[in-house]
């Protein structure tokens, strides 16, 4: 099955790691998403941005299946998440990672139990080797393998978004979905964070589905933004191609006093 | 593309080549550990090794890991192992994974006869620390009681009544319910087993006194503790778990006052009322199992009932409900406060809010005991 799948995305590379179509997503009267389509490529970090309360995040949530939709398709690896069965989903959520807003740590386990608890689930490999992967993750996320044994509770907000990091990317996925990845950090660690998914993405291959607001991570992080409003896609590309958009939202947003001080 | 990973071993005189060839990524980790097990026993033999990912398929952190993990055991003294044919694809992540410190590991304290015996001794020592707990917590709570006596229009009026609806008015129909069936079950069996020497009548003596003196009260303090005593655990220890209270003291507003006092009030004002209610329900659960089952007509009931009990079975009764419900008020609190961080620590001390709460309910009811026997009542 897995290799279905793997064959699948290694036939294409042209094909979309995730190919959103016409998502429609209602919570009671109110339309969030209105007939949405958006692809990611293979490879790249893609920010999402848009104004608060756009449905950046119930996107992303409905890719991941948290959110149910009233109509549209969602394929990633290139298969169907609502025709694929349950052995066909899980081998998806196996090759994909997320970070959520708050981090989400099990907060009743420590660090490395956090980071070991995807690896014991789908994986039969030893502690040892467990515990030595669960170091080498805590060092590709800039973190001292001592804090391992640390409960989520006794780590600072930087921390806990670098721990969660790792957690999301303890099975080595080739996806991660990254929910305000650098809200609530200082900008020296913003920034630290911004290149740390950038070596991450170079090193392990990774595709980033990024939704943020800092335009920070947009210049440096990015290789392509797509922006949501009124529940659709209203812009995808290059951050040139955004600030030579017309669109008011996007001449304000790309052209404001804050966009003005990043770009110097 | 992809295959089992494999790795080959290629002598040339004094140097050895290791070929790794396959997948190697984490779905294959079980015999990629294997085949680098069997491979470090090669350590200490030839002068030169190079280890070959030239032709390797794929390669993720655990394959990167492991491949690491081989080069760092096969050095030993002059003899270093190189890794060589690396693609461009993969350098990075050799290279992240080389920083690695691997004996950084902790490992947890095994469990041993000392540390069994040291965690006795805490257990032992944290019971001080809990008397003095709640010690701390009913101080306090009198001293934000004694301020808004004097400051009356300092009392969280709204709260106050929020918890009382919470705590009594929602709690009337499960308590009638439960004491209603209880006071019915006293009934039959007393009359069950009176019956045999000719003694129904009596059923009525015991089922008054035991209602208004024990059952009732005690019955009603134990369901309190378990219904509103977690209930007051769980939302100040979810409350401090979010930094709300931290918040509040930054505010300059005093949690006790804010929190614990509204709540406390709302439960020594409620316990008397419950247990009468519980009482009333008891006695009327009793009198109609006596009429329907035993025959005692409902005037002979109340008539009898009226020989047998005095007002001080009443009063002994309902003067330990407001003492009851302080106990479990501040247990609640207590433990509300005393939560950590994470959700397992919310769990424990709810948990030993409802533990804690009915075991000093029981023990002040013996106290009470003693003390009604000795002046008399």
């Amino acid at each position: 099955m897995a290799q279905d799948i793997q064959q699948n995305t290694q036939n294409g590379i042209a094909n979309p790691i995730i190919r959103v179509r016409d998502i429609t997503v209602q919570f009671g009267a109110t339309r969030v998403l209105d007939g949405l389509n958006l692809d990611v490529k293979r490879g790249e970090i893609l920010g999402f941005v848009g104004p608060s309360g756009a449905g950046k995040s119930v996107l992303t949530r409905t890719i991941i299946g948290l959110v149910p939709k009233v109509a549209g398709s969602i394929e990633v690896f290139g298969v169907d998440l609502d025709s694929s069965n349950t052995s066909q989903r899980r081998s998806v959520e196996r090759r994909w990672g997320v970070l959520f807003q708050q981090g989400a740590l099990f907060s009743s386990l420590t660090v490395r139990q956090n980071i070991q608890f995807p690896m014991r689930e789908y994986l039969r490999v030893s502690q040892r080797l467990m515990d030595e992967i669960t170091i080498a993750k805590l060092t590709m996320v800039g973190l001292k393998p001592e804090v391992a044994e640390r409960f989520p509770s006794e780590l600072s907000g930087g921390m806990i978004k670098r721990v969660a990091l790792a957690r999301a990317l303890s099975l080595d996925p080739d996806l991660v979905f990254l929910d305000e990845p650098t809200s609530g950090l200082d900008p020296i660690g913003a920034g630290d964070f911004d290149e740390l998914v950038r070596t991450l993405q170079r090193t392990l291959g990774l595709t980033v589905f990024m939704v943020t607001h800092d335009l920070d991570s947009l210049y440096t992080a990015c290789d392509r933004i797509a922006v949501l409003g009124n529940g659709k896609i209203i812009a995808a590309g290059s951050i040139a191609d955004m600030q030579a958009s017309q669109h008011p939202w996007l001449r304000q947003y790309f052209h404001g006093k804050r966009a003005r001080a990043v770009m110097g | 593309m992809s295959g089992d990973p494999k790795l080959e071993r290629i002598a040339k005189g004094n140097a050895l080549a290791l070929c790794a060839t396959g997948t190697w990524t984490a779905s294959f980790a079980p015999a990629l550990e294997r085949i680098v097990a069997e491979a470090e026993k090669l350590a200490g033999g030839p002068q030169s090794i190079f280890i070959d990912v030239s032709e390797i398929a794929k390669l993720d952190t655990f394959g990167a890991w492991l491949i690491e993990r081989l080069r760092r055991s096969l050095t030993q003294g002059a003899v270093e192992a190189q890794i060589a044919g690396l693609s461009a694809n993969y350098a990075s992540l050799v290279d992240e994974v080389r920083r690695v410190k691997a004996n950084a590991v902790v490992e947890s304290s095994p469990i041993t006869i000392a540390g069994m015996l040291e965690q006795i001794g805490r257990a032992v020592a944290g019971v001080a620390g809990t008397v003095a707990g709640l010690v701390d917590m009913l101080g306090a709570v009198l001293a934000a009681g004694g301020r808004v006596l004097i400051h009356p229009r300092s009392l969280r009026l709204t709260s106050t009544v929020h918890h009382m609806e919470q705590v009594c008015w929602r709690a009337v129909p499960i308590i009638v319910l439960i004491t209603f069936l209880i006071g019915c079950i006293i009934a039959q069996q007393g009359i069950f087993h009176f019956r045999r020497f000719g003694a129904d009548l009596f059923v009525v003596d015991m089922l008054g006194v035991l209602v208004l003196r024990e059952i009732g009260v005690l019955l009603v303090a134990i369901m309190v503790a378990g219904r509103s005593g977690s209930a007051y655990t769980a939302e100040l220890g979810s409350m401090k778990m979010r930094e709300e209270i931290d918040a509040l003291r930054t505010m300059g507003f005093d949690p006790i006052e804010v929190l614990v006092l509204p709540r406390m009030l709302a439960l020594v004002l409620a316990l008397p009322i419950l247990a009468f209610l519980g009482a009333m329900a008891a006695l009327y659960g009793g009198g109609l199992v006596a009429w329907l089952y035993g025959g005692v007509q409902p005037e002979a009931f109340l008539l009898r009932l009226r020989d047998a009990i005095s007002i001080d079975h009443f009063i002994v009764g309902i003067v330990k409900a407001p003492v009851m419900a302080a106990v479990i008020g501040i247990v609640a609190c207590v433990e509300g406060l005393a939560v950590q961080g994470s959700a397992e620590s919310l769990g424990q001390h709810t948990t030993s809010s409802v533990v804690k709460g009915i075991f000093f309910v029981i023990v002040m009811d013996g106290v009470f005991a003693i003390f009604f026997a000795a002046i008399g009542m």
